[in-house]
């Protein structure tokens, strides 16, 4: 080959140049992808910083749903659920549970009267090694369709400015809703008599390999009680963990699990919209919560709930949701466990 | 071995250059899919998982290859300086090639994550929980994957710089083409 004719301190200049632009552009590319670049990005830890109450977050805890009780039971599956997935979980059987109730607010001392969603994290693991985690909560319809919309929502939530939050609601209609459910269900005193639904739509796959868009949910045995939610706060601001411990220690507390089967048409991406009442509904086990203990000491303060843990046979759909709360719920993870000093360890200390 | 080598040998340099895209590959998803809220987060962990354990096999098959093999000495018109550059660099790249999806491994073990890979794959749990562990492992794989790109773009430019400027046969040691002087 004929070396083109040029001076060697020109090729040297022109090589060094070559280098430096091959050098720039990947560190450009790399810093673009971190989203270094691009600072509308909706990140995991805009998602969680956004939830912060005003005065910061409550170091070692969950960054929400920070106030919970861990129990321990077993799912107990009628095998209904075998012709719709081929987890494990749904074969007849009993499967031992991990789980929390909790209250959906950033603050682990908020009086239990003053949270008006509550919920409940569940993880069911199976013989074949299959772990199923799933975090539901007691309204039947998620209050906003998209991620980007829950973060409008939690900053309107906490902004002083009193236009913020009229456009948040003018700009996601869907919002009405919530605000209706949340005014119009009467509260309960017990974590054993609500609801806990999955909300999110995920994918059953069959022994055909055939996907099903469902939602799942866990109805109460025990009957509800209405109160109002001043009665409730006269009872003390943490008799919702009392309550519990008390109820299981005298008997097991059951739900039954059911799981509702989209048709074509039906909106899988959108957790603001339930499906029509006449969806076949399966039920397909019952949850056995038999222990309750402290969050401090018990086995559920060191699990995330990440909704996208789920075993062979189920799988995320097309509900953006899941996936944005996977990245958030590990980076609320990654920020408690490196806070863990803050979190008071030893039963009966107090909270603070 | 009687001869001397002026090249890696064919196995080497596939494994190199197969390696260098797939570790590449891994700090882009990495580093993109801790910025994303989107539903592509749910399969780049996956695949990130399913490539990390990937390359860990593959660093360690590269490492025996190695030791077995050998390399083509680097050419004594090296200035110490450099070549003391390029010894001490590849045994960092090859520290971080296999330490980068232990601690990737190990950080899900402690923080009580299960392991699945492509295909429902499942690997074991390597640590117990620990928040003390999970931290560090956490901050681990954060810091030593910016430090591997780092050095990545370091070894990018001297391989330039040796193939564009000295041109003393460094860069053609690892080329992918086949020698083109037809003698090796
Ligand atoms: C993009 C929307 C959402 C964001 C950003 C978000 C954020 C969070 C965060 C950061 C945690 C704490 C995780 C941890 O540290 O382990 C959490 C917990 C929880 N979330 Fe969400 N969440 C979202 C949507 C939902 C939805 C749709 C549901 C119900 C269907 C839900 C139910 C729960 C429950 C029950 C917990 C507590 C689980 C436990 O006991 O650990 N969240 N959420
Ligand atoms: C991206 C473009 C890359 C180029 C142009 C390149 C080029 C080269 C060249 C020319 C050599 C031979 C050095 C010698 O003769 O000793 C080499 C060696 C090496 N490269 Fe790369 N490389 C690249 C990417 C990577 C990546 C991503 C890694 C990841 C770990 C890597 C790891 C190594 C190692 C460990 C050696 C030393 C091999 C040994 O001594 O066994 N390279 N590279
Ligand atoms: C060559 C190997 C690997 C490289 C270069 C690599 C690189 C990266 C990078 C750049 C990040 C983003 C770090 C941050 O900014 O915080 C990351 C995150 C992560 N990596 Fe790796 N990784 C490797 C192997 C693995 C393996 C084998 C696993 C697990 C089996 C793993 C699991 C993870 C997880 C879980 C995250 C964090 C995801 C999140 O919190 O959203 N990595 N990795």
């Amino acid at each position: 080959m004929v070396e083109p004719p040029m001076s060697p301190s020109r090729s040297f200049f022109a090589s060094c140049v070559l280098i430096a632009v091959v050098v720039a552009a990947g560190a450009g590319a790399f810093a673009y992808t971190a989203g270094w670049l691009s600072p509308n990005r909706l990140t995991p830890a805009k998602l969680v910083d956004v939830l912060a109450p005003p005065g910061g977050p409550a170091l070692g805890y969950r960054r929400n749903h920070a106030k919970g009780i861990c129990f321990t039971g077993v799912f107990d599956s009628n095998g209904k659920g075998a012709d719709l997935s081929v987890a494990q979980v749904f074969a007849p059987g009993s499967y031992p549970v991990v789980g929390r109730f909790n209250l959906a607010t950033p603050s682990p001392n908020a009086a239990d009267a003053t949270v008006r969603v509550r919920g409940l994290g569940l993880q069911i693991t199976t013989p074949d090694g299959g772990v199923w985690r799933s975090a539901m909560i007691d309204p039947p319809f998620f209050p906003v369709a998209t991620p980007q919309a829950f973060y409008e929502l939690q900053k309107a939530s906490h902004s002083k400015d009193p236009e913020a939050m009229k456009s948040v609601v003018a700009a996601h209609p869907e919002i009405a809703a919530f605000g209706k459910w949340a005014t119009t269900t009467p509260w309960t005193s017990s974590y054993a008599e609500d609801p806990y639904n999955g909300l999110n739509a995920f994918l059953f796959v069959d022994r055909a390999g055939v996907a099903r868009a469902v939602r799942w949910s866990l109805r109460p045995v025990a009957e509800p009680v209405p109160i109002a939610p001043d009665e409730l706060a006269k009872r003390g601001p943490n008799y919702l963990e009392q309550e519990i411990t008390q109820r299981v220690a005298a008997a097991p507390q059951r739900w039954t699990m059911t799981v509702t089967v989209a048709e074509s048409g039906d909106v899988t991406a959108d957790p603001s919209k339930a499906w029509p009442a006449e969806r076949r509904i399966v039920e397909v086990g019952t949850l056995v919560v038999q222990r309750i203990e402290a969050e401090a000491d018990g086995p559920c303060r060191e699990i995330n709930f990440d909704p996208t843990i789920l075993p062979k046979g189920i799988s995320v759909s097309d509900d953006p949701f899941p996936a944005a709360r996977s990245a958030a719920y590990a980076r609320s993870y990654d920020r408690r466990t490196a806070e863990a000093k803050h979190y008071p360890r030893t039963s009966g200390s107090p909270k603070q | 071995m009687s001869r001397q080598l002026t090249r890696f040998t064919g196995l080497q340099r596939l494994l190199h250059w197969l390696m260098a895209v797939c570790i590449v590959a891994m700090l882009f998803i990495g580093i993109g899919m801790v910025s994303t809220t989107a539903p592509r987060y749910v399969p780049l962990l996956e695949t990130h998982k399913t490539l990390g354990a990937v390359i860990l096999l593959l660093a360690l098959l590269r490492l025996g290859v190695r030791l077995v093999r050998g390399a083509p000495p680097l050419p004594a018109s090296l200035p110490p300086l450099m070549r003391l550059g390029a010894i001490l660099s590849h045994y960092a790249l090859y520290a971080l090639m296999i330490a980068m999806p232990l601690i990737g491994w190990a950080m899900l073990s402690a923080g009580d994550y299960p392991i699945v890979l492509y295909g429902g794959i499942r690997l074991p749990a390597i640590l117990p929980q620990s928040d003390t562990l999970h931290t560090l492992l956490r901050s681990a794989h954060h810091w030593l994957a910016l430090a591997f790109f780092a050095l990545i773009l370091l070894h990018l430019a001297a391989a330039l710089f040796h193939a564009l400027v000295r041109r003393d046969g460094v860069f053609e040691a690892m080329s992918p083409l086949p020698s083109r002087r037809g003698k090796h």
